[in-house]
């Protein structure tokens, strides 16, 4: 008899909430106790299956310091019954972990190029861990440049942190709006703007973008647009995930399984199945 | 600034990088410097559209005004952009405000003066079009990803 000692990818594992904390209007972060496992290493892209005891799982993606695997944080949005669920709980108060699950950001192959951290709404919390890494490891890279977009200057995701990395004189940092009023002093308009103003040399960078499938069309095709080869694109995918280990097959994305091959792809690899409306 | 140094500088925009030094030439004969200081109205809603502007440096809101919901910015420009297509077609009148973000210098091309010189120079009227077309084509893609409101949440 083959009896495994590794631990079982299906269960859950009980871990407390230490901090929880409202982001803006729907959207807030959990930072979980992992001090009794040791941490929680995980690479930038990876996500968690969280279950609010009773409501079902859902995926979320790691928001946390790759740098600080003894801090667990995930950022969510509320807008179904999961995630709901989890927004009723606080501090103190536990949820089952699955995970680290799925690829990772590419990010020590795109040392020693140009990174262009590209990311719209709640789409900066995947993408944060990377901003972390290549902020610790500044000298890796040429330019670095992180461009955000969102819908109005209220919802302006970890608006503090931001505005932190704003003041480094060694990244660029640029947010736009969809919408705003007069009061608004900052950019207004789609975040794919940004791009084409954005400081970094498009032969040798690697971007990675991550928002809404059609956010991310238009700004990989505005960085094709401007030379930047469609190989050192990169983009993560949202999909019905259930299993987290590729069994079920809810995420099936043409041949592969978001939850094992993605979420993180590289653009040219999916690029046509973006466009094909069954999938 | 001399009529050869203006050309200079005119030449150094992204609208016009490329062109000959002819063109440019023929074109800085419409051209004058313009400062719009932070909160100034460059141009408001309805008024006669009669310069086009590419942006050198600084930031500018484009906005409409709706008597319910107050001033919406729908867009900023900045430096290397243009703005006033309406100084090119009738019935010249501007279709939002624009009003100085930060501090702005730019070049105001005279509306009547460049139509004039589209029409007399066909070659000038191509290699200017065309410029104008791409950046009208830029901003009717944004204008397409800005109306999806693509980051509102959905279950």
């Amino acid at each position: 008899m083959n009896v495994s000692s590794a631990p079982d990818p299906m269960l859950p594992e009980p871990l407390r909430i230490t901090r929880a904390k409202r982001e803006m209007h729907g959207v807030f972060t959990f930072e979980l106790d992992v001090s009794a496992r040791g941490g929680f290493p995980f690479l930038p892209g990876q996500f968690n299956m969280l279950y609010p005891f009773g409501a079902g799982e859902s995926a979320i993606s790691i928001s946390g310091d790759p740098h600080q695997p003894d801090r667990l944080e995930h950022t969510i949005r509320a807008v179904g019954a999961v995630t709901r669920a989890l927004e009723r709980l606080g501090r103190g108060d536990v949820v089952g972990v699955r995970g680290p699950f799925g690829s990772a950001w590419p990010i020590r192959e795109a040392e020693g190029s140009d990174l262009v951290v590209i990311a719209g709404g709640i789409g900066l919390a995947p993408l944060r861990p990377v901003v972390y890494h290549a902020l610790r490891r500044r000298e890796a890279f040429g330019k670095v440049a992180l461009l955000y977009g969102t819908r109005t200057p209220d919802d302006i995701l970890y608006r503090k942190e931001i505005e932190r990395w704003r003041g480094r004189l060694d990244v660029e940092v640029e947010v736009t709006v969809d919408t705003a009023g007069s009061d608004w002093r900052g950019n207004t308009g789609v975040v794919t703007k940004l791009i084409s103003r954005a400081a970094f040399d498009p032969g040798r960078a690697f971007a990675m973008i991550c928002g809404p499938e059609i956010m991310m069309r238009f700004c990989a095709r505005e960085l094709e647009r401007l030379g930047v080869s469609l190989d050192r694109i990169w983009i993560t995918m949202e999909r019905n995930m259930r299993c987290g280990i590729g069994l079920c097959g809810h995420c099936q994305f043409g041949p592969s399984f978001v939850c094992k091959d993605g979420p993180v792809y590289r653009y040219d690899r999916v690029q046509d199945l973006l466009l094909v409306r069954e999938v | 600034m001399e009529k050869e140094s203006l050309a200079r500088s005119i030449a150094q925009h992204s609208l016009v990088a490329g062109m000959s030094d002819e063109h440019v030439d023929f074109l800085s004969g419409c051209v004058r410097n313009v400062r719009l200081d932070e909160g100034q109205l460059l141009f408001r809603e309805g008024q006669r559209a009669d310069e086009l502007y590419l942006i050198r440096s600084g930031k500018i809101a484009l906005e409409i005004h709706d008597g319910a919901r107050g001033t919406i910015v729908v867009e900023t420009v900045g430096g290397g952009d243009a703005l006033g297509w309406s100084t090119l077609f009738p019935p010249y009148r501007w279709g939002l405000d624009a009003r100085g973000i930060h501090l702005a210098h730019l070049f105001a091309i005279d509306g009547a003066c460049l139509r004039a010189k589209l029409e007399a120079d066909h070659g000038f009227g191509y290699a200017f079009t065309r410029r104008l077309l791409n950046e009208v084509h830029s901003r009717l893609q944004r204008a397409r990803l800005q109306t999806l409101d693509v980051y509102r949440a959905r279950p």
